[in-house]
């Protein structure tokens, strides 16, 4: 009994990895971009929820959802203007335009926000649980966590397979140079892709920072869980992803379970066993 | 009918006989240097040259082998622990110490190599940054090395490195400065080693492998480069450089921790800015990326995040306006080349 | 309508058309024809912005596009079909036409329907992944999907490649309905019989020159062949 508790908490854990994961699945799958600051654009979300919080009194819900807008233009003007150019051939320029970007992200919530942990405020609703007795009993907030991540991935599924806008990503995807021969902008393709992946990682940075502390630093812990999230589902699935997410959450809560200081390594080791035994993933697309 | 002119490939330009001749005056040098310089001084230049020699091994994984590591503070953090580790624990000399640190690391490079070579691009950088938290979350298991909080070496280790009393004696110094000399004369040889070594290196056929495997992998294997063995070569090479580079950082700094040890913005973040400054894919780049971010590090550190901001919009602006760094625009704009590793084709007559 | 005078166009350093005159007139079917490596895929790419041109140097309705991006080119209504068919590989038959409309959408006669009516076999493999298609549904697939933006132009790269002659023989039959709606099309083709069939005039190219243009039927087999070759 006390082991399927902890593999419920782990599921729900994973939840929260795929909505980590979902963001950088996205813009990974349409244009090979590796944002290496993908981490810490969450916890700038998170910061942004908290200050309208602050400033306005809102909820961290309500906040959140004025926030989306703000950082689906905040990535909408990131990609067009800065991340557009480092896109070709070579792999460098992402990775260090990236890196060098989580770096000035960082330091600039440091110097605005302190390294204070923070946290997002619900009141009573952050202990909330759902009793399913035996002993067992649900946390709200997780349970919310995982559903809004299967709602997400849902989501943008539908966007990708039955919306114009959605083919015109996965055209694009498939190749580039035919598709700007049928007349789609890549470079808007791509502004709006990761606009999208901003407005999931502000649904991530709420249940992020309702959840847990939070400070300016945590951005590439975060980073990391996503990519392996991302990488052991496979290339272009986001359902992938939300497996990988879930592998990642229930390793490391079985692993704290056998030992606190073990919970980390336990999701790095699983990750790594899935690199040796399947370095494509569990559910690649069938090309690429 | 005309004879066929018979070209040959050769590498050398005059400069480079220039250059083997002035680098040996100019180690020689350095070599004497603690005989005039200040302490501080010392201190300085052990910092510049272990950079140095990180960014070289940097560069020569990223920019000429094409793999992309996030990861080799896992081979500064094993380095460095092993330093402690045979120092304290089989009371082996430091200097001693730092050779086998080297020689063990490229032992575990093996495994680490074969995990994330499944790995290729963009994940490889990513898979590599995993294998070195996982190193750092193991070391942080040995409660004999310090655990979480790290230890320090103790004066039995520090005050007994051989030579040790030849130098005290020699330059009229204390055990800690003493101490230091022994350890810039380390460093010094470590990075006009690796640094002799990538030239070598690339000079060599095994050299014109790692061209052909940056530019174009399957074209390379197509004409017969044995891709996997080749990385594998050159991963393990610098992770061995890698190892003992943090052996040596960590006896001059005495102190360990796996934060500090295996710490990405220390061994991974400053390094990679020192190469993509200076100029990916030279051996000249990086020697003036790390005087520029000496410069930077010496007047601007105190500014703390504005700092680290600076430095990360640099590394931005740099990778989008000069992505080939400082000498890679000055190479280009005067076809200089210090160490010339590319070959030419000569006619008999020149 | 769409005329290139003294084209040049380079794959880097290499120089791969060295000034080429065209014209093509509203309804008109042209043939560009010529060996491999004579610059045909290239006199297109120029055309549709996949390579840089001079802007003078490519004029459409007397405005000059010659650098104008892939994207925009569609737009004004020049479509192209790709050598090698090139369909999406993640989507199915109808998804690859549908994504025809997306750059430029726009009144005309074809629409999903009529492509259908134009390819029937399309019909019938609407929802397979496109690329489990035969090689000769693929290429109706992609010239169905050039076709989707209603272009005023339609340029055909090569698309009797790789092909049985029955295939090529159904894919052309499809000609005369394309030409009947007023749409130019320009036929590049290393096979000659075909594209000569259905084209009103003929330019032959040779290694990046036009070496011999007229009507076919005013050209003499020998003429064609000393154009092709060069000897």
């Amino acid at each position: 009994m006390l082991w399927l508790g902890t593999i419920i908490e782990g599921v729900l854990l994973g939840g929260l990895y795929a909505l980590f994961a979902a963001g950088l699945s996205l813009v990974f799958g349409i244009m090979r971009l590796v944002n290496l600051a993908h981490g810490d654009l969450i916890v700038l979300a998170a910061f942004a929820i908290l200050s309208l919080t602050t400033w306005l009194g809102f909820d961290p819900f309500l906040a959140a959802l004025l926030a989306m807008p703000v950082m689906f233009a905040a990535g909408f003007v990131l990609q067009y203007v800065l991340l557009n150019r480092t896109l070709g051939r070579d792999l460098l320029p992402p990775l260090l335009v990236t890196f060098g970007l989580s770096i000035v992200i960082q330091n600039g919530l440091l110097e605005v926000f302190t390294a204070d942990s923070r946290r997002l405020r619900l009141g009573a609703m952050e202990t909330a649980s759902i009793d399913l007795g035996g002993n067992l009993a649900i946390g709200v907030i997780p349970l919310l966590t995982l559903g809004s991540a299967l709602a997400v991935i849902l989501l943008l599924n539908l966007l990708f397979y039955r919306t114009a806008l959605g083919r015109a990503f996965r055209a694009t995807s498939d190749d580039l140079e035919i598709a700007q021969l049928m007349g789609i902008d890549h470079h808007r393709i791509y502004a709006i892709a990761m606009g999208i992946a901003m407005l999931v990682a502000t649904i991530a940075a709420l249940y992020l920072g309702i959840r847990a502390n939070f400070d300016p630093t945590i951005g590439p812990a975060r980073l990391i869980y996503a990519f392996e999230a991302v990488i052991i589902g496979g290339l272009g699935s986001l359902w992938g992803t939300l497996a990988g997410g879930v592998i990642i959450g229930l390793a490391q809560t079985v692993g704290a379970k056998i030992n606190p200081e073990w919970q980390i390594l336990a999701g790095h080791i699983a990750f790594l066993a899935v690199v040796v035994l399947r370095p494509r993933g569990l559910f690649p697309r069938a090309l690429d | 009918m005309m004879e066929p002119t018979r070209y040959r490939l050769a590498s050398n330009t005059r400069a480079s006989a220039f250059l083997a001749f002035s680098s040996i005056i100019l180690v020689l040098m350095l070599a004497a240097l603690p005989a005039v310089a200040g302490r501080g001084l010392i201190q300085d230049l052990i910092f510049v040259f272990y950079m140095l020699a990180l960014a070289q091994c940097w560069n020569l994984l990223a920019g000429y082998a094409g793999l992309v590591s996030v990861g080799q503070q896992a081979f500064v953090g094993l380095g460095g622990y092993l330093l402690f580790a045979l120092s304290i624990g089989s009371g082996i000399d430091p200097i001693a110490a730092v050779l086998l640190s080297g020689l063990i690391a490229a032992i575990f490079a093996v495994p680490t190599a074969f995990v994330v070579f499944r790995l290729r691009g963009p994940y490889f950088a990513i898979g590599s940054w995993v294998v070195a938290e996982v190193y750092r979350l193991v070391f942080a298991q040995f409660k004999q090395l310090g655990g979480g909080t790290g230890t320090s070496l103790p004066p039995s280790v520090t005050n007994e490195i051989f030579g040790i009393e030849w130098v005290k004696a020699a330059f009229d110094v204390r055990s800690p400065a003493a101490r230091d000399i022994i350890t810039y004369w380390i460093a010094l040889v470590l990075a006009a080693g690796v640094l002799w070594l990538a030239y070598l290196v690339l000079r060599s056929r095994y050299g014109l492998a790692l061209f052909a495997i940056r530019d174009s992998e399957t074209t390379a294997e197509s004409a017969g480069v044995d891709s996997f063995r080749t990385k594998l070569g050159v991963y393990v090479l610098v992770a061995a450089a890698t190892g003992m580079i943090g052996a040596l950082i960590y006896l001059q700094k005495a102190r360990i921790s796996p934060d500090a040890a295996f710490s990405v913005l220390d061994w991974s973040a400053y390094v990679i800015f020192v190469v993509i400054i200076g100029g990916v894919g030279t051996i000249e780049g990086p020697i003036i990326g790390v005087i520029v971010f000496y410069a930077l590090q010496h007047y601007l550190a105190d500014f703390g995040t504005w700092y680290l901001i600076l430095l990360g919009a640099l590394a931005v602006v740099t990778m989008l306006f000069a992505p080939k760094g400082i000498w890679g625009y000055v190479a280009q704009r005067y076809g200089v080349a210090l160490f010339p590793v590319r070959r030419v084709l000569v006619r008999p007559d020149e | 309508m769409l005329e290139t005078r003294g084209l040049t166009a380079y794959y880097g350093d290499f120089q791969v058309l060295y000034g080429i005159d065209t014209t093509i007139a509203p309804g008109e079917t042209i043939a560009i024809i010529g060996a491999n490596g004579a610059g045909k895929s290239s006199y297109l790419k120029a055309i549709t912005g996949l390579i840089r041109a001079e802007p003078a140097s490519v004029r459409f309705e007397d405005r000059p596009i010659g650098a104008l991006g892939a994207a925009n080119i569609l737009k004004l209504g020049i479509a192209m079909v790709p050598e090698g068919r090139r369909l999406f590989s993640s989507l199915t038959v109808e998804e690859n036409l549908l994504i025809g409309r997306y750059g430029r959408d726009t009144d005309g006669i074809w629409s999903l329907d009529a492509i259908y009516a134009l390819f029937p076999a399309l019909k019938q493999r609407r929802t397979v992944p496109s690329h489990s298609l035969s090689g000769g549904e693929q290429q109706m697939a992609a010239i169905g999907r050039a076709l989707m933006s209603n272009p005023r132009v339609l340029l055909c790269d090569e698309i009797s490649l790789g092909l049985a002659p029955i295939v090529i023989r159904d894919i052309y039959d499809a000609m005369p309905r394309i030409k009947q709606n007023g749409t130019s099309i320009v036929l590049v083709e290393q096979d000659i019989v075909q594209a000569m069939k259905v084209a009103d005039r003929v330019y032959c190219f040779q290694e990046g020159r036009v070496s011999l243009s007229g009507r076919p039927a005013e050209l003499t087999k020998d003429q064609i062949h000393l154009a092709y070759f060069g000897r």
